[in-house]
C-alpha cells in the first residue's frame, strides 16, 4: 500500500525535521547576532547526544533530567567556545572567523573520539521503552511523538525567551544593529555568550532527540546534520527563527521523500542540491529579504 | 567649446524598491567640457554615476555615449568604451602597492591571451614592459613616484585620492566622472586638486564631470553646472546662471548665498 | 633563458637524480617515494586552490570534489576503456575543468560565507554522485586500478602546475584576479570582467585538482569515495594547507604541503593526535597570524637577499651609530 508508506514516511520526516529545526535555530540566532556560520554547532550536537548517553546509562539518570544536564553543559561548551575562538576575532574578516569555526569543528569532533572513541554506542533502550501506537493502519511510536512533542516544547520556550525576556529583546536588538545596541548600554558581548548558550542548549537536547530517533551516538554524527540544520536555516533566511524552524520541518520531510520515492543513497545529496537551489534563486531565503552592496 | 555631443543621458531613471532615487534625467555632455554636478545629498548625484558606469541599472531611460547606447551594459564593457571613475568612500586596491594599482588599471590597454602569459611569450613580455612604463608615466604626473613600492592604504589620504584619479586614468578614459575629489582635504590640497583637474583635461583630452560640494572648487573649475534635487533636474547653466537660478538657491544654496 | 633559470632548472633536475639515485641505492624505500609522490601531489591542490582562495578571493571549501572528479574519470578510463595514461590523466582535469565551469558559473555569483558553503555543497554532491556510480565501485570504492603514476609524473606535474601557476598570476590576467579579491567593483570600473576572472581562475584551478587527483588514482591504485578521500575533509585538508602557508603566497603554499605531508610520518606515534594538533593550528593561526605564515609574501631568493642586506645593514650601521634606528 503506497500511501501507508508515504505516512510512514512523513512521520518519519516530522520527527527527524523538527530535529533538524531545533539545531537550525542554533545557527540562526548566531548568524543573526555576529554573521557567522558556526561550523562547530553540529559538534556541540554530537557532544549533547554524548552527554545525555553517559547521564542515563552511567548515572542512571531518566530521560529529562538527563536532557537538562546535558543542554546546561552544551551551554558551557558553546559559551566557551565563543570566548575562546570567536570572540578575539569580533573585527577580523568573516572568512578568518569561518576557517576558526571548521577548525573548531574538528577539534571537537577528534576530541570527542578521543574521549568517547571512535564507535558507535547505542542509546539505552531504557530510556524510553519504545511502544508502537495504530491510528487505523498507520503506525507511529512513542519516540517519535515525544521527539516532535519535545521540539515544538522548547521551540515554544525559545520564543517566549526571545520576545518576552529582557535579554530576548537585548538579543533582537544586537542582530539588527549591534553598535546602536552597544549605545543603548547593551552589553554585546554578554548577549552573544547567550546567544550561543541558548543556541548550544537546543543542539543538545536535538542530539539526545536524534540519538533517541536513531538508538546511534558517535563522534562523527553531528556533521551530516548539523550542514543540513544549515541549510534548513539557509532555507527559511538565515537569522530569521521561524524561517529556522519552517526550513528544518521541510529538510526532514523531503529527505525521507527521497527514501520513499527514489534512493536511500541519494539521501544526503537532498540537502545540498536544496542549499545550492536556494543560495543560487533566492539567496536570502524564502521568507528573508534581499540586501544590496551600497557603492 | 562647440564641440561633439559626448554623452547624452535622456529620461533616465533609477530606482530601488518603490524609491525613486533618480527620475526623468535629461543631461547632454560634450567633448572637453569640465561638468559639475551638484545637489543636497542624497539628491541622487552618485547614483547617477553608478548608472553611467554600469553598476546599477537604470530602471528606465537611454545613457548614449558617443553614439552608443549603454543603457544596459555591464560596468566592464562601459568602462572599455571610455568612461570611468574615482569613488566617494575611496576604492583603491588597499592592501597592493601603488605601483601594481595602476599595472591593474592597465588592464583593457593589454590583450595577450592566458596562453601567452602562461609561456612568457616576447609579446607578453613586450606588452608587461609597456604597462609597467605607463604606470610609471602616471605616477611622474601625479607626483606619487616616490609612493611607487608602497602599500596604497599608507597613502595619505589626499595622495590616495590622487591615486584613485590616476588609476581611473590610465584606462585611457574619455569621459572621467569624480565623485567628491575634495572631500576631506584641507583648503591648500584643494587648491593643489583644481589645478591638478585642470591640467589633467588639457593634457589628457578628457571630458570630466564632477560630483562635489565644495561650492568654491565648483564654481572655480567647472564651465556648466547641473543640479540635482530629490532625483530630479531642476537646473543646469553656467556658473553665473546656477548662481542666480531661485529654485537651486531655494534647493540648495539656501543661506549661503 | 636567463642564468637564474638555468640554475633553478638544474637544481630541480639535481634533486629528481638524487632522489632516482637512493631509490636505486635502497636508501629511500618504495614508501619514502610514496610520501614523496604525495608531497607533490598535495603541492599541486594546495597551490591550485590558491588560485582560487588566495588569489581571487573566492572562498572555496569543495576543491576535494575536482580531485575526486580527476581521479575517478582517469581511472574509469584506463581501467574500463583501456586508454592510455596521459591520455586519461589529461582527459580527467579537463572533465574537473569543465565541471568547474558548470559549477563556478552559477556558484561564483555568490560571496563570502555563502559561496563557501555552495562549495562545500557542490564538493558533498559531486562525492554522493561518485558514490552511486556501480562502474566505478560505488561506495566499496574503486580497485584495479593501474599502478601508472610514478615519482617522475608527479614531480614533472608538480613542476608545470606550480610554473604555470606562478606565471598566470604574474601576468595581467592574474592581476586582474588579484584585483578582484581587492575590490570587485572597483576592478569592474577598470574594464575588468570580474565573473569571467572569478570562472576562469576556479576552472583552472579545477584542472590541476583534477590532474592531482588522477596522478593520485593510479599512484595508490584504488580509490575510494569517502568524506577524507574526495569529501569534506580532504577539502579541509586542502584548506589548511593554503592557510597555513598564507592565502596569495605559492611559496607559503608549497611550504606547508611539504610540512603537512611530512608530519603525520615523522610523527608516527602520535597518530591519533594528529586530528587535535591540526585543527587547533588552524585556529591558532586565524587567531594570531590569519594571513599565514608567509601572508601574501613568496620566499624567493630577491627576498631572502634583501632581507639578508637589510639585515646585515642593520647591524653594520648599529655598529656605527651604536642604535638600530634607520
Amino acid at each position: 500500500m503506497q500511501w501507508q508508506l508515504l505516512a510512514a514516511q512523513l512521520i518519519n520526516g516530522i520527527a527527524l525535521g523538527s530535529t533538524y529545526a531545533l539545531i537550525a535555530l542554533g545557527y540562526t540566532m548566531v548568524y543573526g547576532i555576529i554573521r557567522l556560520i558556526n561550523f562547530a554547532h553540529g559538534d556541540i550536537f554530537m557532544l549533547g547526544a554524548y552527554f545525555g548517553l553517559i547521564a542515563i546509562s552511567s548515572y542512571n539518570l531518566s530521560l529529562i533530567p538527563a536532557m537538562i544536564i546535558s543542554m546546561c553543559l552544551a551551554a558551557l561548551v558553546g559559551i566557551t567556545l565563543d570566548r575562546i575562538a570567536y570572540r578575539p576575532l569580533r573585527q577580523s574578516p568573516r572568512i578568518t572567523v569561518l576557517i576558526t569555526a571548521i577548525g573548531a569543528s574538528l577539534l571537537i569532533q577528534s576530541l570527542a573520539q578521543l574521549i568517547f572513541g571512535a564507535d558507535y554506542r547505542s542509546f539505552p533502550a531504557k530510556a524510553i521503552p519504545i511502544k508502537i501506537i495504530r491510528l487505523g493502519s498507520i503506525i507511529i511510536t512513542n519516540r517519535q511523538i515525544i521527539i516532535f512533542g519535545t521540539a515544538i516544547l522548547l521551540m515554544i520556550l525559545l520564543h517566549l525567551i526571545v520576545n518576552y525576556t529582557k535579554l530576548g529583546k537585548a538579543m533582537r536588538a544586537v542582530s539588527m544593529d549591534k553598535e546602536a545596541a552597544q549605545l543603548m548600554g547593551i552589553n554585546v558581548d554578554r548577549v552573544i555568550a547567550f546567544t550561543f548558550a541558548v543556541g548550544s542548549a537546543l543542539a543538545a537536547a536535538a542530539g539526545i532527540l536524534v540519538g533517541i530517533l536513531y538508538n546511534s551516538v558517535d563522534p562523527y554524527m553531528g556533521t551530516l546534520p548539523g550542514l543540513k540544520a544549515f541549510v534548513a536555516a539557509v532555507l527559511g533566511g538565515i537569522g530569521i527563527i521561524p524561517g529556522a524552524v519552517f526550513g528544518g520541518f521541510f529538510m526532514g520531510i523531503a529527505e525521507n521523500m527521497v527514501v520513499a520515492f527514489g534512493s536511500s543513497t541519494y539521501r544526503d545529496a537532498v540537502a545540498f542540491a536544496v542549499l545550492i537551489l536556494v543560495l543560487l534563486i533566492k539567496p536570502s531565503g524564502l521568507l528573508g529579504k534581499r540586501v544590496q552592496e551600497k557603492v | 567649446m562647440a564641440a561633439n555631443e559626448l554623452l547624452r543621458i535622456s529620461t533616465l531613471s533609477v530606482s530601488f524598491g518603490g524609491l525613486k532615487a533618480i527620475s526623468n534625467v535629461d543631461m547632454t555632455v560634450y567633448e572637453g567640457e569640465l561638468v559639475g554636478l551638484i545637489g543636497p545629498n542624497g539628491a541622487g548625484k552618485t547614483t547617477l554615476f553608478n548608472a553611467l558606469t554600469g553598476l546599477c541599472r537604470p530602471t528606465s531611460g537611454e545613457i548614449v555615449f558617443s553614439g552608443k547606447n549603454l543603457s544596459k551594459k555591464s560596468a566592464h564593457y562601459i568602462s572599455r568604451q571610455g568612461i570611468t571613475r574615482t569613488f566617494q568612500n575611496i576604492r583603491l586596491f588597499k592592501s597592493l602597492s601603488a605601483l601594481d594599482n595602476l599595472r591593474i588599471a592597465c588592464h583593457q590597454n593589454m590583450s595577450y591571451t592566458f596562453l601567452g602569459g602562461i609561456l612568457k611569450t616576447k609579446n607578453a613580455s613586450r606588452q608587461e614592459e609597456e604597462a609597467e612604463k605607463q604606470a610609471w608615466a602616471m605616477l611622474e604626473i601625479m607626483g606619487l613616484s616616490q609612493y611607487a613600492h608602497e602599500r596604497s592604504v599608507n597613502l595619505s589620504y589626499g595622495n590616495q585620492r590622487k591615486l584613485e584619479i590616476a588609476r581611473a586614468l590610465v584606462t585611457k578614459p574619455r569621459l572621467l566622472l569624480l565623485d567628491e575629489p575634495a572631500a576631506g582635504m584641507n583648503p591648500a590640497e584643494t587648491q593643489e586638486l583644481l589645478h591638478l583637474i585642470r591640467s589633467l583635461r588639457s593634457d589628457f583630452g578628457v571630458t570630466i564631470i564632477l560630483i562635489e560640494h565644495d561650492m568654491n572648487l565648483v564654481m572655480n573649475l567647472c564651465e556648466r553646472i547641473f543640479v540635482l534635487d530629490y532625483g530630479v533636474l531642476i537646473a543646469e547653466g553656467s556658473v553665473e546662471e546656477i548662481r542666480s537660478n531661485e529654485q537651486v538657491i531655494q534647493a540648495y544654496l539656501g543661506a549661503d548665498v | 633563458m636567463t642564468k637564474r633559470n638555468i640554475v633553478v632548472t638544474a637544481l630541480l633536475a639535481g634533486f629528481y637524480l638524487l632522489v632516482q639515485l637512493l631509490a636505486a641505492k635502497r636508501v629511500l624505500l618504495p614508501y619514502d617515494l610514496q610520501i614523496l609522490g604525495l608531497i607533490c601531489i598535495n603541492i599541486m591542490l594546495a597551490v591550485s586552490l590558491n588560485l582560487i582562495n588566495g588569489f581571487t578571493g573566492q572562498f572555496s571549501i569543495g576543491h576535494a570534489g575536482f580531485f575526486g572528479i580527476g581521479a575517478y574519470a582517469s581511472a574509469y578510463l584506463t581501467v574500463v576503456h583501456d586508454v592510455p595514461f596521459l591520455i586519461a590523466l589529461c582527459a580527467g582535469a579537463v572533465f574537473a575543468a569543465v565541471i568547474g565551469i558548470v559549477i563556478g558559473l552559477p556558484a561564483l555569483r555568490l560571496q563570502g560565507d555563502y559561496l563557501a558553503i555552495a562549495t562545500l555543497g557542490f564538493g558533498e554532491i559531486i562525492r554522493v554522485v561518485i558514490l552511486n556510480i556501480p562502474q566505478v565501485g560505488g561506495a566499496r570504492g574503486f580497485s584495479g586500478i593501474s599502478r601508472a603514476t610514478s615519482f617522475g609524473h608527479t614531480y614533472l606535474f608538480m613542476i608545470l602546475t606550480v610554473l604555470i601557476i606562478k606565471n598566470f598570476i604574474s601576468s595581467y590576467h592574474g592581476r586582474a584576479c588579484i584585483a578582484v579579491r581587492e575590490d570587485e567593483l572597483a576592478s569592474e570600473t577598470l574594464g575588468i570582467n570580474t565573473t569571467f576572472y572569478k570562472v576562469s581562475a576556479f576552472t583552472l584551478g579545477a584542472f590541476f585538482a583534477g590532474l592531482a587527483g588522477g596522478l593520485f588514482s593510479h599512484y595508490m591504485g584504488y580509490i575510494n569515495p569517502a568524506a577524507n578521500q574526495i569529501g569534506f575533509l580532504k577539502s579541509i585538508d586542502i584548506l589548511i594547507m593554503v592557510v597555513l602557508g598564507g592565502l596569495g603566497s605559492i611559496t607559503g603554499s608549497i611550504g606547508a604541503a611539504i610540512f603537512l605531508t611530512l608530519i603525520p610520518e615523522l610523527l608516527r606515534g602520535l597518530a591519533e593526535y594528529r586530528m587535535i594538533v591540526y585543527p587547533i593550528i588552524l585556529i591558532l593561526i586565524m587567531l594570531f597570524r590569519p594571513a599565514g605564515l608567509l601572508g601574501g609574501k613568496e620566499l624567493s631568493w630577491d627576498a631572502l637577499s634583501r632581507f639578508y642586506q637589510r639585515f646585515a645593514g642593520k647591524r653594520q650601521k648599529q655598529r656605527v651609530t651604536g642604535d638600530g634606528s634607520e
